[in-house]
């Protein structure tokens, strides 16, 4: 048995220590944010957040987890509820088939988090890692920049809350 | 994943209410009359093959759901069906269901490919909706004792002029809209829509970024196991031996499946499937063979292939004099979808009856194929699609779903997860086909193309299932079905010819499709079939002719065009990107300009793009493009300008980086590392979609009306640029590069 916090919660999940972070997400805890895209962490498909970092879930075993905060798409916000980045994404229909953009929208909000006010170009290092393959990244830059925005906005508010942080 | 409802097959019969059943029964009419029906005129769209309204829209006391048979691949086009059947039915948008293809519930509408879902499934929408207003209308003024004229509806009823209202789902009784559709709609005038024309946000979006079950990826049903398939290292390989005892001792797994050459393993968890199917990997022997082409050498292999040649076109005006002529050579090698999701499907064998969620892009040809392979009934398996990452054409998405089956029957009951690895996807989905064009053409006195000849070599483009021997599961079989004898596709959409003959106006003009049978590698559809390369070489060598007439890109493609709507796209992108003639681009740095009707029947796209080159290394830049497109109605207009924007910047990725690669005997370009695509780092600074509108005229479709034209305007703009002309894809920085030292 291993002890995993995830979206502020704990879980003890019955797993073998080599089991990528991924697979615990998705088949132990029925997460769907982080997706199998390659199992070789070149795509950026799988991406969460670990204590504070944008991680390639699907090469991060179980092993070096113990103790950490982890914070998958699901943690951030709801439909009903969406987080800034969320909002952003939908505000500027950032997705064709949608299947790379939950990992995207980890690392932008790791790197939002670090830095408010990113420029063009740090984002689009930032992303490096990743892959889309519908060709969305035009509207994928537009929707971090608008998340920075609403997140600029929603610090300013004092009626924020801290639920979608 | 709604699981509980489409589980039960007997329910959704049962339950469904009259309007299903009696849909079932139609279909069934519907097709033995279609032949004597032929003389008449047919209804639009889809609607000549499913002619039943209910086959399109259902209405009862719960509400309006419209049916369609084509597949959501990430287009959006379920958004867009939505505000078509809200607009002609005059109700809500949000108060609408959209079902999408689904072998039990939806029309028959074959493959959703060749940007046909709009013209196809749109219309049939379109038209269905208009007709079910039109016979509410009638049942109200019959019921009132009013006249139907004196009627008029709103937010879902009709509603009489003392304000009497009557709900649809009031008005819909017993089999009402179980007849077939009129060849006539009265449609709503463009001027008066509501709905069609606003970029309302796509449906499927919130789910997307808040981590909702929106793939087949995401399924989990109850019970469910994971299985692996373990492939072959090459094509043709033979398993010559596998010790499974130790692998089925792993933790978790349930059953290995092998049956010849197809080989798969079960577990309760999925990383104990990854992990036995790497200990099956490594316990099968296989028996391989070298049969693979010299792939430096694509030019030399297809052009010397036996090939079945038409002459599909030609026209002549021997009054014409040639003046000065050029020639050139232009390749594609092959090229893969590349979808960042590898291949997925959920099966599940019950009481003889297999249900099948899966990617495809077909649920009914896929149904026949699966069905074959399983010797089945087809009416004893269901397929019902549901989404996946983008296909872009036919990727592993039907072998997916043949896997799963197969691995299913061997496990009843429970329902069974495949989801294949990325190098599985890179090393097995169908590739894009090699092409290879020939062009000769000749300037008369006046600076205008006097002759025009076109020769192109190419595979078929659809390699999709129908039988079972399209899929690799049943290929594996130890009594295996084999691959069928590969067809053209016939024109006037065509497959390695599409796009291949001339939508300008020439005086003499002969183009010929060279068609080969042999397939070296696995090949099938991908976006836009052969016009991608066909379009990219027509239109460098129009640029090329262009420069040995001294003439200006834009003014000499207007100068051979007669279509208004292509001459008003080609305006329209040259004005948006600040084209003037005799521009000359910073250091560099070049202009491109390409343009085409897609499968000179859709939709009109010109693309103009500014490309850095660096002249140290080669390596180019898309810096901005503006593009223009011409779609008919449209529908949704953010949709449409997202469509666009994808496709220049996956046109980008395969024009500038792409091609599969492979020694004698196996595909060594197995994952990003060894194929390697576009990255942020290499993505324009703008890109600017303009649209042009045509209220009240047909759907065209959008899909893949951009691969063809970004591809060729990135190349004549790196001519542009170094005074090079590149003419084999991909135009990586190393082509470029020695083409700057020669």
């Amino acid at each position: 048995m291993m002890t995993l916090k995830v979206n502020g919660r704990e879980h003890q999940v019955d797993v073998e220590a080599d089991t990528p972070l991924l697979y615990v997400l998705r088949d132990d805890l029925k997460l769907n944010a982080a997706k199998y895209g390659c199992g070789l962490g070149q795509c950026g498909s799988c991406t969460v957040i670990v204590d504070g970092k944008a991680v390639l879930s699907c090469v991060v075993p179980m092993v070096l987890l113990e103790g950490k905060h982890i914070t998958t798409l699901e943690g951030l916000g709801t439909i009903a509820e969406p987080a800034p980045i969320q909002r952003a994404f939908m505000e500027e229909q950032a997705a064709q088939c949608g299947y790379c953009i939950p990992g995207m929208m980890m690392r932008a909000q790791a790197l939002l988090q670090k830095n408010s006010k990113p420029t063009d170009e740090q984002i689009r290092a930032e992303l490096e890692p990743h892959l889309c393959r519908c060709g969305t990244h035009m509207r994928i830059l537009r929707a971090i920049h608008r998340a920075a925005r609403l997140m600029d906005t929603a610090d300013a508010s004092p009626a924020a809350s801290g639920s979608a942080r | 994943m709604n699981a509980a409802v489409i589980i039960d097959r007997r329910r959704v019969l049962a339950g469904g209410g009259a309007l299903i059943v009696s849909f079932s029964l139609g279909s069934a009419l519907a097709q033995q009359q279609e032949a004597p029906a032929a003389a008449a005129p047919s209804p639009p769209g889809s609607l000549k093959t499913s002619p039943y309204l209910d086959a399109w829209i259902r209405i009862d006391a719960d509400g309006v759901e419209v049916f369609t048979g084509k597949a959501e691949l990430g287009q959006g086009f379920k958004t867009a069906f939505q505000q078509i059947a809200a607009e002609e039915l005059d109700i809500a948008f949000e108060s609408l269901k959209v079902t999408t293809a689904d072998t039990r519930l939806t029309a028959n509408e074959g493959y959703t490919a060749g940007s046909n879902s709009m013209k196809d499934s749109g219309t049939a929408i379109q038209n269905a909706a208009a007709q079910v207003r039109a016979l509410l209308i009638a049942e109200a003024a019959r019921r009132l004792g009013l006249s139907a004229e004196s009627l008029r509806t709103a937010d879902g009823a009709v509603i009489a002029p003392d304000g009497n209202r009557l709900s649809y789902g009031e008005l819909v009784a017993g089999d009402m809209l179980h007849v077939q559709a009129q060849p006539t709609s009265k449609l709503r005038a463009p001027a008066t829509f509501k709905v069609i024309g606003r970029s309302v946000p796509r449906v499927d979006i919130p789910t997307k970024v808040t981590g909702g079950a929106a793939y087949v990826q995401d399924m989990r049903l109850p019970g469910m196991l994971h299985a692996r398939v373990v492939r072959p290292p090459s094509y043709g390989a033979q398993l010559t031996e596998c010790d499974t005892a130790a692998v089925e001792k792993l933790p978790g797994v349930v059953k290995v499946v092998r049956d010849g050459n197809f080989l798969a393993v079960v577990a309760e968890k999925e990383f104990q499937s990854i992990k036995a199917m790497n200990a099956l990997a490594a316990a099968a022997k296989w028996k391989e063979s070298a049969s693979l082409p010299k792939q430096d050498n694509l030019l030399n292999v297809l052009t010397s292939l036996p090939s079945q040649d038409t002459t599909i076109f030609e026209r002549s005006n021997p009054a014409v004099a040639a003046h000065k002529t050029i020639e050139a050579t232009y390749t594609r090698p092959y090229q893969a979808h590349g979808s960042i999701g590898p291949s997925c499907a959920v099966a599940q064998f019950i009481d003889g009856a297999m249900m099948v969620w899966t990617h495809t892009q077909g649920v009914f040809p896929d149904r026949q194929g699966i069905a074959e392979m399983l010797r089945m009934p087809p009416a004893s398996v269901r397929l019902i699609h549901v989404e996946g990452s983008g296909c872009y054409g036919h990727n592993g998405a039907d072998d997916a779903a043949a896997d799963a089956a197969l691995i299913a029957r061997a496990l009843p009951d429970r329902p069974v997860r495949v989801h294949w690895t990325r190098e599985q996807e890179h090393a097995w989905e169908p590739f894009g086909p090699a092409m290879v064009t020939k062009l000769k053409a000749s300037l008369d006195g006046n600076g205008r193309i006097a002759d025009w000849n076109f020769d192109v070599w190419s595979n078929t483009h659809s390699m999709r299932p129908g039988g079972a021997g399209s899929m690799l599961a049943a290929q594996h079989m130890a009594q295996p079905f084999a691959v069928p004898a590969p067809r053209p596709l016939p024109l006037p959409e065509g497959g390695g010819d599409r796009n291949a003959i001339p939508f300008y106006n020439f005086p003499n003009a002969r183009v010929v499709h060279h068609f080969i049978s042999a397939m070296p590698l696995r090949i099938s559809a991908m976006r836009a079939l052969g016009a991608y390369h066909n379009v990219f070489s027509i239109e460098s060598f129009i640029d090329e002719l262009a420069t040995l007439a001294g003439a200006d890109p834009v003014e000499f493609r207007l100068k051979h065009l007669d279509d208004q709507r292509g001459r008003d796209v080609i305006e329209k992108a040259a004005q948006a990107f600040g084209w003037e003639p005799d521009q000359k681009p910073p250091p560099d740095r070049g202009y491109g300009f390409a343009f085409a009707r897609y499968k000179n029947l859709a939709a009109y796209c010109a693309v103009a793009s500014e490309v850095e080159v660096n002249r140290e290394t080669g390596r180019p830049r898309l810096v901005r493009a503006a593009a223009a497109v011409d779609s008919g109605q449209v529908v949704n207009p953010d949709g449409l300008i997202n469509q666009i924007e994808g496709a220049i910047v996956q046109s980008m990725s395969w024009t500038l980086y792409e091609s599969v690669t492979f020694d004698d005997t196996r595909i060594t370009s197995i994952d990003w590392q060894t194929y390697p695509i576009l990255r942020f780092n290499s993505v324009p600074e703008s890109i600017v979609v303009h649209i042009i509108d045509r209220p009240g005229q047909p759907f065209l479709g959008s899909g893949e009306t951009g691969q063809g034209p970004a591809a060729a305007s990135i190349a004549n703009a790196i001519a542009n640029a170094t005074g090079k002309r590149l003419r084999n894809l991909p135009l990586t920085r190393k082509r470029i590069k020695e083409a700057i030292d020669a």
